[in-house]
């Protein structure tokens, strides 16, 4: 890995709170190694904007290293940034060439209101799980043999893969109608897919759409914006699934 | 101070059975009378939430991330363990306590560690009941693989993902709870103090972290699982926010902290690029499994690769120096991590490493005779019993897609390299502690009614920690200890009636926080809350790091101690208390990591002997390998805080007993 390094310019978000205004700002950074992720690139910002006695930029980030769903930039107009299957922290500096002019703005979306700068609020996410996003099984150990009921591969592949969303909110953010069926699509597959979850179905389904729409998250109208934008790669087969097994619980 | 264990009496497989028989019971009726705290919604805080919730306690659960999924628990990559024996190959309850305790080199609590693999066979059940999405294989059962330290197959996966699997599997428990009522969710909430009344802990201090309030919150009992301590070396494989504050506050007010010098060291991640690093990647060492461990054998070649002459590719098979096989022929690239680790550091200090860093430290991990091997294997499956170079190196590269894409694709991301192309390039880095709050084997710390679960506690790991061993632990702890071993603390607790925060304690904590954090926003300093952190860590790891002399850890103690006093006069918060401020939480965490970083320091130089992630270089043998002083350090060192001068804490012994395993010389060759 030859490092190089490369001056930038950003024009970055900056909002207070979530009461006041906000704006974009102009920063010019330099020297940047373009093996630095772009966090890493934000904490050398943040670390200039310290030293000149400036309010360094709030953003949301933990793991940094594209599990957690924690980080949630929209940068040059891209939920995560450019390049598909991948978190911000993901996200490298070698993606960008020297001199460039970089956006960085927060997820915009009603349900997921600002916090402060690039943070926003997504425990709407958190809410529509408490509304249905499990299987009712105490927690006592003593339930079946794991591997009393096989389960086959290929479902038990499908359904990981539907598990594999990271909460992350790029769907929503990157939606023109900001619809979180793709994150909910996921949810509800990865149970109907398992025997373990069949049992509540209907309920599960019927009470996570509900919660969703209470949320205030937007209509599907299928531009597919958002399996584009998931780092995870979620595919938009699972807010089809959650359609037929919505209108089976509908009907039934 | 008195150190009673409590272990049970007993033959060691019936221990846990009879103690939790003679466990007083809390009957359902009083159960809503009684509030518990529960600090931490990582694997081991969102079980035990769920569970106290679903048992009908009152609970109120806290994380300093957005929403519970988000704990570091969701990193984990290789696998969880568990005694089915499903693979038939010799797997029991005993070997998997017997693995555990050679593993931890003999600094483990037997009676603890035969508990988790106990249960350890109820977890997945519970896991798959809960809809975890477990690897399978093709006639629908799980499928295993094996880790590091063992020689049968008994780790759970899910891709390269099951820590998010396991997570989101006791979160989506925890949501069910909280959907219910019964488990209030206190998200980017950080606890900054306990609050003790008579003696017992009685409640926490909180600071809402998105308006910088203060809450006081009180319980019957406090849980605190907060994860592990990694991060006091500033670059390590932790999520960024992991800290060790909740586990230091409750020390500073009487929990022991034990054993805090065991750090394990992991072999296999991606190694250091550049000073703006912000922490370290793991790759799973389930990656050990399929990859060969390596570097050139001479010194040329290693100087070429590094210079970028050379591709690893270029090298022939008999100029290489796969020198774990060589080292141990038994168990090969699969010895344990602080084995492993040892050794790359070992051909990277005698000048081999490959990586263009100023350090030149990095080894290869090679999947090319893998992806030959199976790729050939996958051929003759479906019929091609004469397959092409290409077809094999295709299938190949599908199968090792399907086993490890994740962990490939991450690498990629990372260093821009292909893995399926050439070698990976890996590190050890800090990665786990095994130290943490001293605990009985009821998990109940020095304060009464101060429980602590998972990586936060010590009990289980000894010296070393076994792959796929923590997840097992953290688990383990909230679905199946926990529940017991709280009840019966709080079945006392059932006549005490709500706690008022009104109390003077909870006044006088409250304070103390706010004057802390009154101190840190007035101090007109010049350095950013991170100089420090990375400060700290350099004096960590070369010093506290892979190999300690008692040179360097005086050193160490006397740098960090001037470190301190550097950064309450030097350091620079900006912004105000009440509102979203990410270097305020930064600095509150950073003053806890200089003070444990002392305190490790001081562990490792009381500790005469070299045993699992504790390398002291005095003390090891004429091949390298570790050598262990039975006769004089067979405890568990647990320290007592004196103050602010942390060199004045005092060390108390726990005698650790072997019993029903023979303690001996750890031999993986
Ligand atoms: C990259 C990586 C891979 C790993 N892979 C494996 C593996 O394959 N197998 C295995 O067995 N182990 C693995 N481990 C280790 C394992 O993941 C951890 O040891 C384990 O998940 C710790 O769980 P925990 O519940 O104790 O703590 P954590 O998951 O760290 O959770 C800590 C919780 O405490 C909260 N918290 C902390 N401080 C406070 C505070 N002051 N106030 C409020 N909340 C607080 C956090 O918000 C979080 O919710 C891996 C670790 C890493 C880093
Ligand atoms: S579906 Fe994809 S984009 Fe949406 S929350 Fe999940 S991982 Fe993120
Ligand atoms: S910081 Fe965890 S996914 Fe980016």
């Amino acid at each position: 890995m030859a490092t190089k390094y490369i001056n930038i310019t950003l024009k970055v978000w900056r909002q207070k709170d979530a009461q006041s205004k906000g704006q974009m700002e102009t920063y010019k950074l330099d020297k940047v190694s373009t093996d630095s992720s772009f966090l890493e690139m934000l904490d050398q910002l943040n670390e200039q904007l310290i030293n000149e006695r400036k309010a360094p930029i709030a953003f949301d980030h933990d793991c940094r290293e594209g599990i957690c769903g924690s980080c949630s930039l929209y940068i040059n107009g891209r939920a995560h940034g450019p390049d598909r299957f991948i978190t911000t922290c993901q996200l490298h500096m070698r993606s960008f060439k020297d001199g460039e002019t970089i956006y960085v703005e927060p997820w915009r979306s009603k349900a997921f209101p600002v916090i402060k700068d690039l943070v926003v609020d997504r425990s709407a996410f958190d809410r529509i799980q408490q509304a249905g996003g499990f299987v009712s099984v105490n927690t006592s150990g003593r339930t079946i043999d794991a591997n009393a009921t096989p389960i086959p591969k290929a479902d038990a592949d499908r359904a990981f893969e539907a598990a594999a969303c990271i909460g992350c909110g790029a769907c929503v953010a990157s939606c023109k109608n900001g619809s979180a069926m793709l994150f909910v699509g996921a949810k509800v597959s990865q149970y109907a897919l398992l025997p373990q979850g069949r049992v509540e179905a209907h309920d599960r389904v019927l009470n996570m759409v509900r919660q969703m729409d209470e949320e205030g998250f937007g209509n599907c109208t299928n531009t597919g914006a958002c399996e584009v934008e998931c780092p995870k790669g979620i595919s938009l087969e699972n807010i089809a699934r959650m359609n037929r097994e919505y209108l089976k619980a509908s009907l039934s | 101070m008195n150190l009673d264990s409590k272990i049970p009496q007993g033959d060691i497989a019936d221990k846990w059975t009879n103690h939790k028989n003679h466990l007083k019971l809390v009957a359902p009726n009083n159960r809503p009378k009684i509030d518990i705290i529960v600090v931490g919604t990582g694997l081991a805080g969102a079980s035990a939430a769920a569970s106290f919730g679903e048992m009908g306690y009152n609970v109120k659960a806290f994380c300093f991330q957005d929403s519970p999924r988000r704990a570091h628990s969701i990193a984990a990559q290789g696998g969880i363990n568990a005694a089915k024996n499903y693979q038939n190959d010799g797997d029991s309850t005993y070997r998997l306590f017997y693995d555990t305790i050679k593993g931890g080199d003999y600094r483990a609590r037997e009676a603890n560690v035969h508990r988790l693999a106990e249960v350890s066979a109820n977890i997945i059940d519970q896991c798959v009941a809960q809809g975890v999405p477990f690897a399978r294989d093709y006639g629908g059962l799980l499928d295993n693989r094996s880790f590091g330290g063992t020689q049968v197959q008994r780790t759970f996966y899910a891709a390269g993902q099951t820590g998010q699997q396991l997570l989101l599997g006791a979160y989506s428990a925890l949501s069910r709870q909280i959907g219910l009522g019964r488990v209030q969710m206190f998200n980017r909430h950080e606890m900054l103090d306990i609050v003790k009344v008579d003696g017992k802990a009685r409640g926490i201090i909180a600071r809402n972290l998105v308006t910088g309030e203060l809450e006081r919150h009180s319980a019957h009992a406090v849980i605190i699982a907060s994860g592990g301590y990694g991060n006091v070396y500033f670059l390590s494989t932790n999520a960024m926010g992991s800290n060790v504050t909740a586990s230091w506050k409750i020390h500073k007010k009487g929990a022991l902290f034990a054993n805090p010098c065991f750090v394990q060291i992991h072999p296999t991640c991606i190694p250091v690029h550049g000073t703006n690093q912000s922490k370290l990647t793991l790759m799973s060492e389930s990656l050990r499994n399929s990859g060969r461990i390596w570097v050139p054998k001479k010194k040329e070649d290693a100087e070429a690769i590094r210079a970028g002459k050379l591709k690893p590719t270029q090298i022939a098979e008999e100029d290489r120096d796969y020198f774990l096989e060589r080292r141990y022929p038994a168990f090969g690239n699969l010895v344990p991590r602080d084995v492993a680790s040892r050794a790359a550091k070992e051909r990277c200090d005698a000048g081999f490493g490959i990586e263009a860093n100023d350090t030149n430290e990095g080894v290869y991990l090679d999947f090319a005779s893998e992806i030959r091997s199976k790729g050939r294997q996958a051929a003759f499956a479906q019929g091609d019993h004469n397959p092409s170079e290409e077809t094999v190196l295709k299938l190949g590269k599908a199968w090792i897609e399907e086993k490890y894409g994740n962990l490939f694709q991450m690498y990629q991301k990372i260093t821009d390299e292909n893995p399926y192309e050439t070698p990976m390039k890996i590190y050890p880095a800090v990665h786990y502690t095994m130290g943490g709050v001293w605990v009985d084997y009821n998990l109940e710390s020095t304060i009464p009614g101060c429980f602590v679960a998972g990586e936060a506690n010590f009990s289980d790991h000894g010296a070393n920690r076994l792959g796929a061993s923590a997840l097992m632990q953290g688990l383990a702890d909230g679905y199946f200890v926990l529940p017991y071993t709280v009840s019966n603390y709080l079945a006392d607790e059932i006549r005490t009636g709500k706690i008022s925060t009104d109390l003077p304690e909870f006044a006088e904590a409250e304070n103390n926080v706010r004057s802390q954090i009154d101190r840190f926003l007035g101090n007109n300093g010049t350095r950013s809350v991170d100089y420090f952190h990375k400060r700290l860590g350099l004096i960590m790891w070369n010093k506290v790091g892979m190999a300690r002399n008692e040179k360097g850890l005086k050193e160490a103690i006397s740098e960090i101690a001037a470190l301190k006093a550097e950064f309450y006069k030097d350091v620079f918060v900006p912004g105000s208390a009440n509102e979203l401020n990410p270097e305020l939480e930064k600095a509150l965490r950073v003053a806890d990591f200089i003070d444990l970083g002392q305190l490790m320091a001081q562990d490792a130089l009381q500790r005469n002997e070299s045993c699992g992630g504790h390398f002291r270089e005095e003390y090891q043998d004429a091949e390298g390998e570790t050598l262990r002083d039975d006769e004089n350090f067979k405890f568990v060192a647990a320290w007592e805080y004196k103050g602010d001068d942390i060199s004045q804490e005092v060390l108390h012994k726990e005698e650790l007993k072997y019993e029903f395993i023979k303690i001996a010389a750890r031999n993986y060759k």
